[in-house]
């Protein structure tokens, strides 16, 4: 694999008090690649993702997102990455216009560059006529795809996405995943959570996390021949013991 | 019948959230309302539970009607809301306690009935339910909603967010509940837990497009699904889509799964024209249909 390395994780740790929420997990994710990040409830996901966005400090090891060490550069850290949740993606008391200007003003982007921006993506997602609509009466799905689209303004090189699709009807989920497809063959690398295991099928490898450990990490059909299943669903349930 | 509806409809100003639904739930089944957000589920859980009076139709549950006999009906059902509702302040067991004294019961006289769920979190009962992770919280919420012993429960989407092993889990629990002769009516935005279910409504947008068994549902299905696969999935879907014939293209798992509606299709001339498109490593073969592929259908 020539494949330049996007995200090196190395021995990362962090603790809460006595309890070690990810413990010593090293993994690396290349560039353009859609790496799916799966664990059971309570694994350790949402603290590994915030510590790679730069939002929580490790308790030790390290890890480099875009060749940025999220211990001491994670002002440039956020700066090469765009994230969208499903809890929160944009301001629903802002229309759709006013919410891609905020955010390409944080991004850091000019008024041109917002401008052009807005045109386009409003194009793109075929939004042109609800512009000035109040995000919080978009439905969900149209609300997702067009968070995706203002997490991706500022170009970034890794797009990390927590559980983008939960409740989406099984269409517009389609829809979206094939927005991630076209933004992966860009070049852009798609770091996603999911419980839905038809989409963990969707991801060039997959890592799944137990305990706060990576359990596995392989692509779908590896993992699939390893455990003798028929479905990432099945690796799943093998896998992942319900921890409390 | 358990649960009668008839033709209700609910508007929320300008919005019409549900729209002259009506369907039965026989007592002892385990029912299921299927659709994503905003399809309106819960607006159907609020009316039923009392908890909101519809614009028009009517409603029984157990027999009482959810206008006249709203107190009859608050004692006789469970509701486990979407959002989790108890107080995050008091302890498991305090949750737990409350619930019991406000419908006039106690945890022992009916804890043959939350034994199977309760014996999971009662290792924290002393820890407060704000601080419980989400697995224990929707245990703890489904435990308050048995713990008057209903006839009839309400489950508003139970597991969205939830993890696979704790989903599979949670409708293990449903399962045995509903042998011990409760009637269940669930909602759930995943299309897998639609077949574990008696019978089924597949909802969207406010109205009900079909009611049926899970088995029926698939049975009646009579598009033929193409399983499809080829190395690179993006342009796999591209060209598909592009092919004169097609009906429908939506990736599924492992699969794409295509539909053709041409009545002279043959799989051989679609996989040249993949092959001309310079897609590689080409699979196709019939496959099989899932609720989710009906659902998209409607």
């Amino acid at each position: 694999m020539t494949k330049e390395k996007i995200i090196e994780v190395h021995n990362l740790t962090k603790r809460f008090g006595g309890f070690t929420a990810v413990n010593n997990i090293s993994f690396d994710v290349f560039e353009g690649e859609i790496f799916g990040f799966l664990g059971a409830n309570g694994a350790g996901k949402t603290t590994a993702m915030k510590m790679l966005i730069g939002i929580s400090n490790p308790t030790s090891g390290e890890a480099l997102v875009a060749g940025f060490d999220v211990k001491t550069k994670t002002e440039m850290v956020k700066r090469s990455i765009g994230y969208m949740s499903q809890k929160f993606s944009m301001y629903d008391d802002l229309t759709i216009k006013e919410n891609i200007t905020f955010f390409g003003g944080i991004y850091g982007l000019s008024r041109i560059q917002i401008k052009e921006k807005t045109k386009k993506l409003v194009i793109e997602l075929g939004l042109e006529d609800v512009i000035d609509k109040l995000v919080g009466s978009l439905p969900l799905g149209w609300k997702q795809k067009l968070s995706f689209s203002v997490a991706l303004l500022h170009e970034p090189k890794i797009v990390f996405l927590d559980e983008p699709t939960g409740g989406v009807d099984p269409i517009t989920r389609r829809q979206f995943w094939e927005m991630i497809y076209a933004e992966a063959n860009k070049g852009t690398t798609i770091f996603v959570t999911t419980h839905y295991m038809d989409e963990a099928e969707y991801c060039d490898r997959v890592s799944i996390m137990v305990e706060g450990v990576i359990e596995a990490l392989d692509t779908p059909n590896n993992l699939k021949t390893k455990y003798n299943v028929a479905s990432m669903n099945d690796v799943f349930l093998k896998l992942a013991r319900n921890v409390e | 019948m358990s649960i009668i509806v008839q033709n209700i409809s609910k508007s929320y100003n300008k919005i019409k959230a549900i729209d002259a639904i009506s369907f039965e739930v026989k007592e002892g089944e385990l029912f299921g309302l299927i659709g994503p957000d905003g399809a309106g589920k819960t607006t159907i859980f609020r009316t039923l539970t009392t908890l909101l009076l519809a614009n028009e139709g009517s409603a029984t549950v157990a027999g009482f009607d959810v206008v006249k006999d709203y107190v009859a009906i608050r004692n006789s059902v469970g509701y486990m809301p979407g959002k989790f509702s108890l107080y995050q302040d008091l302890t498991v067991e305090e949750n737990l306690k409350f619930f019991a004294t406000i419908f006039g019961t106690t945890i022992e006289e009916n804890y043959d009935l939350i034994k199977d769920i309760y014996i999971q979190i009662e290792p924290f009962k002393t820890r407060r339910a704000g601080a419980l992770s989400g697995g224990m919280k929707q245990k703890l919420a489904l435990c308050c909603a048995l713990i008057h012993a209903p006839k009839v429960l309400f489950l508003d989407e139970p597991t969205t967010g939830v993890d696979p092993v704790s989903r599979k889990e949670f409708w293990e629990m449903l399962k045995r509940l509903q042998k011990k002769g409760i009637t269940i009516l669930v909602s759930t935005p995943y299309m897998d837990e639609a077949v574990l279910c008696d019978r089924i409504a597949l909802i969207q947008k406010g109205s009900i497009l079909k009611i049926d068994s899970p088995e029926n549902i698939i049975k009646k299905y009579d598009k033929v699904i193409y399983n499809i696969k080829a190395k690179n999935r993006h342009q796999l879907i591209l060209d598909l889509k592009k092919y004169p014939s097609q009906y429908s293209v939506f990736a599924f798992g492992e699969f794409i799964h295509y539909i053709d509606n041409s009545s002279t299709f043959n799989s051989i001339d679609l996989q040249h024209y993949l092959e001309k498109q310079n897609n590689t490593e080409i699979e196709i073969k019939i496959g099989n249909t899932t609720i989710e592929d009906v659902f998209m259908d409607l």
